[in-house]
């Protein structure tokens, strides 16, 4: 074995084993939203990090939330199969979007626009299907008695803690598998140019689509979790452009080019969140976006890579041997 | 049946002609954010924050201090066009050589900037101008005269841009710039002072947008996702720095707006126009009056 998998192993044990050692009930709640955001982060820069910035995660979370909750009050459906469906909406929706995007070569400031108007269009339906969504004024899938697993709703944070410590690892399973496919060095030649690496027997649009699909695959399970979990959505917290920029945010802020990036992202972000909560009160309502919003463009003028990935850089070269002049 | 399929042709004719009204505004949108980008070759992801900061400049000239419109709206023209001189020297020139994305998402940022602003100074709720136009019957059809107003006002806006573009140095140096950045540099052209030039006429022709807006929509801080996602995809429809496309695009896209209003829920026009976009791509990838290949 090697040490890199032990050191794996002990700290997935010593994460498995903190919730029966600390059972402080708020610091548990914010290791689960932390958990939950990382994955849906970890999603956005799978397919970020090729150069597919995408501004319609907000889109696909949303759609991953509502259908849930809405095949459970509507039709009684559990989420157990709900969670699939919706992923599969969310899915089918980003085929829709994606597959005309990378066959007619939308590609920069276009697929940006057109998948921003896709986070804003599944605002709007949310919104105007307000008789079964509720509309802006959000929505609650209805509650059994006590923790039911059919229902996946959960009473005790130690459990949910543990739902998405698991979901976590599979975000970082999944980024890793992909780091060593082809996939990923065909979409890094894509990301560089896209005509020499169709020249190259590249399957472009394919290719891209794929990334597009799983990562729409992963933002729903993220969103569909958030709702069970919280049992509380509104357009505005699970889907939308700000959802969307807030998936960016935390991502850029983290680092894409690196596993953890996104990670890191959701602990500052989630964490600032708390803080000027905590801070201000309910006076909070809007400082912690204004807060966000001057740290994405520091951060993109100052610190492109994140910090992790600066960080990363920064240690690099006192690795390098040194050469002799 | 016949007397019911008489007033719904008269509600048609209606809407047909309020898209056309709407379509006005959207166009003067279109063609701001068509010339940052055709211009500079960034977008502006916060451009319908810009037109909110424009509304609620309107709202405080006119409801606190007292401003007859027709005094406020060249001030708020003035300060919006300001505030877009200001998010190119403060936030895209030291982005200028970056990657495209970069400068597009950090003009994402100054939207969450804006936003919260707007939340923090001035709250969330929503407040209107307290200024109510007439309706103008006309046989059996109302229209609003807010709406006329608007239509007027951003052809008015978009006729000015045009003799500014062609008519003039400055306008003339802009349009070369957008054929060819690197040339023109060398022709001994500021590019940066043209640059920053662009940036306040894109900002102006928000402010102008807002003063119009401000007559028919109540302003929030979240007033911009109203507007914002209608405009980028008529600019992508019409293709990206295309001043004719993004023109004809958003009299497409405002019709489709008003009819599907008409038989459903505003929202729904626009789900509507979205679909519309997505058969559009396959059909027109590159914008509606690009060359197919």
């Amino acid at each position: 074995m090697k040490p890199s998998h032990a050191v794996w192993i002990a700290a997935t044990a010593a994460a498995i084993a903190l919730p029966f050692v600390h059972r402080d009930p708020y610091h548990l709640h914010i290791l689960v939203l932390i958990l939950i955001w990382s994955f849906a982060y970890t999603s956005w820069s799978i397919m970020g990090r090729f150069g597919l910035v995408s501004l319609g995660h907000g889109g696909f979370m949303g759609v991953g939330a509502y259908v849930t909750a809405l095949l459970w009050n509507h039709l009684a459906v559990s989420p157990w199969i709900g969670i699939p469906l919706a992923m599969a909406a969310a899915g089918l929706l980003a085929v829709v979007v994606g597959y005309p995007c990378f066959r007619f070569r939308i590609t920069g400031h276009y697929f940006v626009l057109v998948t921003l108007a896709l986070s804003g269009i599944v605002l709007q339906v949310i919104t105007a299907t307000r008789d079964y969504t509720g509309g802006s004024l959000g929505y609650t899938p209805s509650r059994t008695k006590g923790s039911q697993l059919l229902a996946l709703q959960f009473d005790d944070k130690v459990t949910w803690y543990l739902i998405a410590l698991f979901i976590w690892l599979l975000g970082l399973l999944i980024w890793r598998v992909i780091d060593r496919s082809m996939s990923r060095h065909a979409m890094e030649a894509i990301s560089e140019d896209e005509d020499a690496a169709a020249a190259a027997g590249v399957n472009v649009t394919a290719e891209k689509l794929k990334i597009t699909v799983i990562s729409a695959l992963m933002t729903a399970l993220a969103g569909a979790l958030y709702c069970q979990y919280q049992m509380f959505i509104s357009p505005d917290t699970v889907s939308g452009i700000a959802v969307s920029l807030q998936m960016v945010f935390a991502a850029i802020v983290g680092g894409i080019y690196v596993s953890f990036g996104p990670t890191v992202g959701a602990v500052i972000t989630i964490l600032l969140a708390e803080t000027l909560r905590i801070g201000f009160g309910t006076n909070a309502v809007g400082w912690d976006n204004l807060v966000y919003g001057v740290l994405l463009v520091l951060f993109i003028i100052f610190l492109p890579k994140g910090i992790l990935g600066s960080l990363a850089e920064g240690l690099k070269p006192q690795r390098r041997p040194t050469l002799p002049s | 049946m016949q007397a019911f399929l008489d007033i719904f042709d008269v509600y048609l004719l209606e809407a047909v002609i309020n898209g056309i009204l709407l379509g006005g505004v959207l166009a003067l949108l279109a063609l701001g954010l068509n010339l940052i980008f055709g211009v500079i070759d960034v977008t502006w992801i916060c451009y319908a924050e810009l037109v909110m900061i424009g509304m609620y400049g309107m709202y405080f000239l006119v409801q606190a201090y007292g401003l007859p419109y027709w005094l406020a709206a060249p001030l708020t023209i003035l300060l919006v066009a300001a505030l877009g001189a200001a998010l190119h020297l403060i936030v895209i020139a030291p982005l200028l050589s970056a990657p495209p994305i970069n400068q597009l998402l950090a003009t994402g940022g100054v939207l969450f900037v804006l936003q919260s602003f707007a939340t923090v100074a001035f709250g969330i709720n929503f407040r209107n101008l307290g200024i109510r136009l007439p309706v103008l019957a006309f046989g059996e059809m109302n229209f609003s005269y807010a709406r006329l107003l608007s239509f007027g006002a951003a052809l008015f806006g978009m006729v000015a841009v045009y003799l500014f573009m062609t008519r003039t140095f400055t306008g003339t140096a802009i349009r070369a710039i957008s054929q060819d950045r690197h040339i023109m540099s060398l022709m001994g052209v500021d590019t940066r002072r043209l640059y920053l030039i662009t940036s306040a006429l894109g900002g102006a022709l928000a402010g102008l947008a807002a003063c119009l807006l401000v007559l028919q929509y109540d302003v929030h801080p979240f007033v911009g996702l109203t507007f914002g996602p209608i405009t980028f995809l008529i600019c992508v429809l019409g293709g990206l720095g295309n001043f004719i496309g993004g023109f004809i695009a958003a009299f497409i896209f405002a019709e489709i707006i008003s009819l599907g209003g008409l038989f459903s829920d505003l929202e729904w026009g626009y789900v509507l126009a979205f679909a519309f976009f997505i058969v559009m791509m396959f059909i027109r990838p590159a914008g509606l009056l690009a060359r197919r290949r």
